[in-house]
């Protein structure tokens, strides 16, 4: 029991240590801009896949509209930092909201559709956005929105990061995060033990796309510059690769999937000419040696007891509060 | 006592007159079995009892904590007022332990929101913890504590439908619905089966229906048999009588043929 809880404490330090280890590397320049800018971008699509692992691995809900809830995220916090000068943190949290109430608003018609069904109804959805956002002049249209101040750095990503992986974590480890899983593996007998599954999966939607928006509302505040074409249907596979490649179901994979995939195009960067070749060659062996991820279903087991039970070690540290 | 009564219900899909004009009540503490041949509408009914499906024409009315009435049959509300059903193709829930399946079934019985689920309230703990314990509790009474951490695809058969009756009977029913619940099984798993139902029966204080093709199991347990026939009650009543009843036999064996 104490055990478990020194392990957790032993967690926190590990990861406050690399963040400072970070921040100061990057503060005394050994990390220049360039290296910064791959570590903002693997705290984003660590967030984005890690809320799509939530809709599409847990809850089972196949989407290809992630980018979408990006896009909103974006196009909020871009409007609410450049145009009318609010703080980040109001602008980060509303960017949220805003594609969490997106989420709701689609979700409710579409959700009633099971998979390739869904993933079409989504797609549509991305499209819609991404057209609105064009014709729309006062983000920008086509040309995109410029001279958004930058907000977003090592700490905001590295804060965002966690928290998105605490709280998603906590969700699925409640009853309602089981629910979520229920629908996945049998709607029927889900349904049939209690589950509202249009409630439960309108809500893994609503989650998902919360972080999808602060993630957009980071984006947005590290480049200065968005266009609609950079939350495309592209952007959503690319998100469902990471998904996909580190393992459906898996909150630790979607993070290795992240980092793995972000470093990996990083180093094909030098040979631009093959770079889409080469990675489309690494995505090919990893799913047809491990068609269900790197990962699979397999979560934080380094920071587990090594008994299997993962709701006991939960349950134990709720014996001791009681 | 009655809990479930059932006013000329019928059900068609298109032109398919599944059910036909069925009147039954159902008594408390009472095990039911309903046979008839395959294609007779028996699982038809029990979707209809559990609002699966809504009725064409007539009135389901279940007795319970309170009256329920047909326009409040929703398939995630039956357990709320007490009824839970297992299927004739087992559904649990594959790729999550045994104990997960357990906890499913306590799912009606939760009542932390979903902050209290981020922030980790004492209110999560509480109702978590407590949970855990009734689910350990009710594995144990089935036999199956040892292996609550395997998921529910790597159990026998025979367990996998033992756990479906017991993540039912986690949702504390009145009314147990069973589809089949022994499809499938040797008989000395059948013999074994019988004797959990009248042990659940007693313990959970339940009223139970079941479909079931093992007569055997049928005559031994049941207080009153339905038999079905082309979606029509054919027949009703006590093991002896219906074992007797001529239109039962006819429904099963088809009609005497005069010799010419």
């Amino acid at each position: 029991m104490m055990n478990k809880v020194n392990k957790k404490i032993l967690l926190g330090v590990i990861l406050f240590a690399f963040y400072i280890l970070v921040h100061v590397l990057i503060n005394t320049g050994i990390i220049d801009s360039y290296y910064e800018l791959n570590l903002v971008i693997i705290g984003i699509n660590i967030i984005l896949a890690v809320s799509l692992n939530l809709i599409t691995g847990f809850t089972g809900q196949f989407s290809l509209g992630h980018a979408a809830f990006m896009s909103m995220g974006a196009y909020t916090s871009a409007i609410l930092t450049a145009k009318f000068n609010q703080p980040f943190i109001l602008a980060l949290l509303l960017s949220g909201v805003v594609a969490s109430v997106a989420g709701i608003l689609i979700g409710i018609p579409t959700l009633r559709l099971k998979g390739d069904y869904l993933a079409i109804a989504t797609l549509g959805f991305g499209e819609i956005v991404r057209v609105i956002a064009i014709n729309t002049d006062y983000i920008g249209g086509a040309i995109g929105f410029n001279d958004i101040p930058r907000y977003t750095n090592w700490t905001w990503i590295f804060a965002s990061v966690l928290v998105t992986i605490l709280l998603i974590k906590r969700f699925l480890n409640s009853y309602h995060g089981r629910a979520c899983i229920a629908i996945r593996e049998d709607e029927i007998a889900a349904e049939s033990m209690g589950v509202n599954t249009t409630y439960y999966k309108v809500l893994a939607f609503a989650i998902g796309a919360f972080f999808a928006g602060t993630a957009g509302s980071l984006y947005a505040n590290y480049f200065y510059f968005i266009k609609p074409d950079s939350f495309g249907f592209m952007k959503s596979i690319d998100i469902l690769v990471i998904v996909v490649f580190g393992g459906i179901g898996s909150i630790l994979g979607s993070v290795i999937g992240a980092i793995s995939l972000s470093i990996i195009s990083l180093f094909l960067q030098g040979i631009p000419e093959l770079r889409m070749v080469i990675y489309s060659v690494i995505l090919f062996v990893i799913m047809v040696y491990r068609h269900k991820g790197i990962l699979g279903k397999r979560e934080f087991k380094i920071f587990k007891s090594r008994k299997k039970n993962r709701k006991k070690v939960e349950f134990n540290v709720g014996a001791i509060s009681k | 006592m009655w809990v479930l009564s059932v006013n000329s219900l019928s059900k068609n899909f298109g032109g398919i007159k599944a059910i036909r004009n069925i009147n039954v009540n159902i008594e408390k503490g009472n095990i039911i079995g309903l046979i008839g041949p395959n294609g007779a509408g028996k699982t038809t009914f029990f979707n209809l009892l559990t609002g699966i499906y809504s009725p064409t024409s007539g009135e389901i009315t279940y007795n319970l904590d309170s009256k329920i009435r047909t326009k409040d049959l929703k398939p995630h509300k039956i357990v709320h007022y007490g009824i839970a059903r297992t299927f004739q193709n087992i559904r649990l829930f594959k790729d999550m332990t045994v104990l997960d399946n357990i906890l499913i079934g306590f799912h009606n019985r939760f009542k932390y929101g979903i902050g209290s689920a981020f922030l980790r309230l004492p209110s999560y703990y509480k109702a978590e913890a407590n949970a855990y314990e009734n689910a350990l509790e009710l594995l144990e009474k089935f036999n199956l504590l040892d292996k609550k951490d395997e998921l529910a695809k790597n159990l026998p058969y025979g367990d996998q439908r033992k756990l479906e009756i017991a993540r039912a009977l986690a949702a504390k029913p009145k009314l147990l619905l069973l589809d089949e619940p022994a499809a499938g099984m040797n008989p000395i798993e059948t013999k074994e089966l019988r004797e959990l139902i009248n042990w659940i029966r007693e313990a959970f204080d339940l009223t139970i229906i079941l479909i079931e093709h093992d007569m055997s199991l049928v005559m031994n347990i049941c207080d009153e048999v339905l038999v079905f026939d082309y979606g029509n009650l054919v027949a009703q009543g006590t093991p002896e009588e219906i074992q007797n009843d001529e239109r039962v036999i006819k429904a099963y064996l088809g009609e005497e043929v005069e010799e010419c």
